[in-house]
């Protein structure tokens, strides 16, 4: 018999994990659109700033423009390119046409479309190997040959504009990363915050002893107080179902025993007082069968027992020499009623880790045994080892020993040996043994001594 | 020897006074914890046989209270629970001994005899016959100044002659007072027995003789 499996929880990803996951998508999203949004508008604020220059610069060289003595006269005004040096060292370029007719500057520089009276138009195009940004401006011009639109553009080259907008790049992809690694320590400190209640409550239902299923009372956020309550809901109903199972086995214990007793008790009576051999023999053969099934049933409900206990294996230090000492003076009685010694042997310190109340029954299981299968006069001798490695606890009869090759067999459930019909056993007793001795990481051997009589041991790793 | 027993179901209760009888025990029944107490203030009891479950209370408590008063009184406990929860408790509640249900009288005979020896014999019975003492308590045959130690069995088959003598006892009759019922012994058994019993008999004034084809008697000689 072997405790159920218990079943691994199946993992479907990790919540910190996805949190983490998604704050950082999210900020990195974020931190992509400001690095585009920075760059256009810087692009669109240094684009405007310096149309502003080159318009104004073309404006005043338009105004500057006059007629004199039939001839148009153009000074250009020492501020009007002045202002577009005075940052970088760009270079300048104009053109200034009358109509169709060029007038002065540079004849090829492109002239942006027609632009209106009072909007500059601008235009930027390769001019002379480099970029350059052309503003352009008119207005209606009267001279001897009529009325002519005098257009002036003025032009710039864009290297200075370029380098500010790298930098300016630059600085946006610094920003665009340095908020994205303050989102990811901010994704990082909230995710693990928000697990932090789950940890705790994680740790808190760990930390417990096997039967400790008092309500969990740690405060948990909102989210997580169903979790708890259904939680403080299961634990309750397996601590009733567990001590209904335990008041069960004790109650039902109680109902078979009691009528059982009734029935024996009066089968000792009359067979007392009749004298008829039948009579006789029919009411020891009644007892024999009431002691054989309460022996089945006390057996059954210890094994019950057992492997309840065995679910929740006990984990306390057992002082060996001191629980054998004590179930051989229980057991004592009954060995002296068939004259069987029961003698204690060679007792070496010995603790063992478990539960003394199951190593105690699969020891007087072993006693049972030995007692009810030996021959009067025979000696049972119980003995505990400890090489410091392992520690034995033996039992030896000279009793008629076990059948040979049945070890497995007689381990088995309700299984009992070929040699022993006649003698009241539910074949329980050494599954029990055998049960308990594993749960406590030991083995259960059975052999039969060479001088003749059983020899029962139990193994257990010295603790 | 006076028993009182506290047992609460009168069906068990009455078969066990009945069958204590036999044995020529006297035997005071409480059916529950109040009436047990009322017994024990007014009588002496050589043994009291406790039951777990009790219409007024738990035969632990009484254990507890009948400890704590100091009592003498030895208090073997019958339970009809699974021994793998009961066991350690009672005997740490201070119950000389337990017995699971269905009693097993020779066994329960067995266990009163090792717990009154463990108490130092108060309730010795001592009978006298011819040049033979015989200490029922302690299992020893005082012959002339010479102390003999029976074994178990042959104790128990000297007192059913003893307390019956001359009365004729079938090997049958003997098998059942001398055998628990989950034994199988033949009537060949008996003879070893009563053998062996002459043996320790010896040089006594007290014999048994066979009675052909009835069975055995005590004679003194």
């Amino acid at each position: 018999m072997s405790a159920p499996a218990r079943q691994d929880p199946v993992s479907q990803g990790s919540i910190r994990r996805r949190l983490l996951l998604v704050q950082l998508a999210g900020a990195a999203a974020l931190a992509v659109l400001l690095y585009f949004v920075v760059l256009s508008v810087t692009r669109q604020v240094a684009q405007q700033s310096q149309d502003n220059v080159l318009a104004a610069s073309a404006l005043s060289i338009l105004g500057s423009a006059r007629v004199s003595g039939g001839e148009i006269v153009i000074d250009l005004p020492y501020s009007a390119l002045s202002m577009l040096d005075s940052v970088t060292d760009e270079r300048v370029f104009y053109a200034i046409w009358l109509g169709d007719e060029f007038l002065s500057g540079y004849q090829d520089l492109p002239r942006p479309q027609r632009p209106g009276e009072a909007q500059p138009a601008f235009l930027e195009a390769a001019f002379l190997g480099a970029q350059v940004r052309i503003a352009a401006v008119e207005r209606p011009f009267s001279t001897d040959l009529g009325n002519e639109q005098l257009s002036v553009s003025v032009a710039q080259t864009l290297t200075g504009r370029d380098q500010t907008m790298a930098r300016i790049s630059r600085v946006a992809l610094g920003v665009g990363a340095g908020f994205f690694a303050l989102s990811a320590v901010l994704a990082l400190i909230v995710a693990q915050s928000t697990i932090r209640p789950l940890n705790r409550l994680t740790g808190a239902v760990s930390r417990r002893g096997p039967r400790d299923l008092r309500p969990v009372s740690a405060p948990v956020p909102s989210e997580m107080v169903p979790l708890v309550a259904s939680l403080n809901s299961f634990m309750k109903r397996l601590e009733t179902s567990l001590s209904r199972s335990e008041d069960f086995i004790a109650e039902a214990a109680h109902r078979v025993r009691t009528p059982l007793a009734i029935v024996r008790t009066q089968a000792e009576i009359v067979q007392r007082r009749v004298r008829d051999e039948d009579t006789r023999n029919a009411v020891r053969e009644m007892i024999h069968a009431v002691d054989e099934s309460s022996r089945t049933a006390g057996q059954l409900l210890d094994h019950a027992m057992v492997v309840f206990r065995l679910d929740d294996l006990a984990c306390e230090p057992v002082d060996l020499p001191a629980l054998v000492r004590e179930t051989v003076s229980q057991v004592g009685v009954l060995s002296e009623m068939r004259d069987i010694d029961l003698i204690l042997g060679r007792m070496e310190d010995a603790v063992v880790e478990g539960d003394a109340i199951l190593l105690q029954n699969a020891l007087r299981n072993l006693l049972d045994n030995a007692i009810k299968y030996c021959p009067p006069l025979a000696e049972v001798t119980v003995s505990v080892r400890n090489d410091g490695n392992e520690i034995c606890l033996q039992v030896s009869d000279t009793g008629p020993g076990f059948p040979e090759g049945g070890k497995r067999r007689l381990v088995q459930r309700f299984s009992r040996g070929d040699n022993v019909s006649g003698v009241v056993g539910s074949g329980l007793g050494l599954t029990i043994v055998e049960d308990v001795t594993v749960a406590h990481g030991g083995r259960f051997t059975i052999d039969n001594n060479d001088g003749g009589g059983a020899c029962a041991r139990l193994f257990f790793p010295a603790s | 020897m006076r028993f009182l027993l506290i047992e609460d179901s009168e069906a068990l209760a009455s078969a066990v006074v009945e069958r204590l009888h036999l044995d020529g025990h006297v035997v005071d029944h409480a059916g529950d914890l109040a009436t047990a107490w009322d017994y024990v203030a007014t009588t002496d009891y050589d043994l009291i046989l406790l039951d777990i479950m009790l219409p007024d209370g738990d035969g632990r408590s009484f254990l507890e209270r009948h400890r704590s008063a100091d009592a003498s009184t030895p208090v073997i406990v019958l339970t009809a629970r699974s021994e793998v929860s009961d066991r350690v408790g009672l005997l740490d509640l201070g119950a000389d001994d337990y017995m699971v249900k269905p009693i097993d009288f020779s066994e329960l005979e067995a266990r009163c005899r090792a717990v009154l020896r463990r108490r130092g014999g108060e309730a010795r019975n001592l009978i006298t016959l011819g040049n033979l003492g015989f200490d029922s308590l302690a299992g020893t045959l005082k012959i002339g100044g010479e102390t003999v130690q029976l074994r178990t069995r042959e104790l128990r088959l000297f007192e059913v002659f003893i307390n019956a003598p001359g009365q004729i006892f079938s090997k049958s009759a003997l098998v059942d007072r001398l055998f628990s019922y989950d034994e199988d012994p033949s009537e060949n058994a008996i003879e070893v027995y009563v053998g062996r019993l002459r043996r320790r008999l010896a040089g006594s004034d007290v014999g048994i003789t066979t009675v052909r084809g009835l069975g055995y008697k005590l004679e003194q000689t």
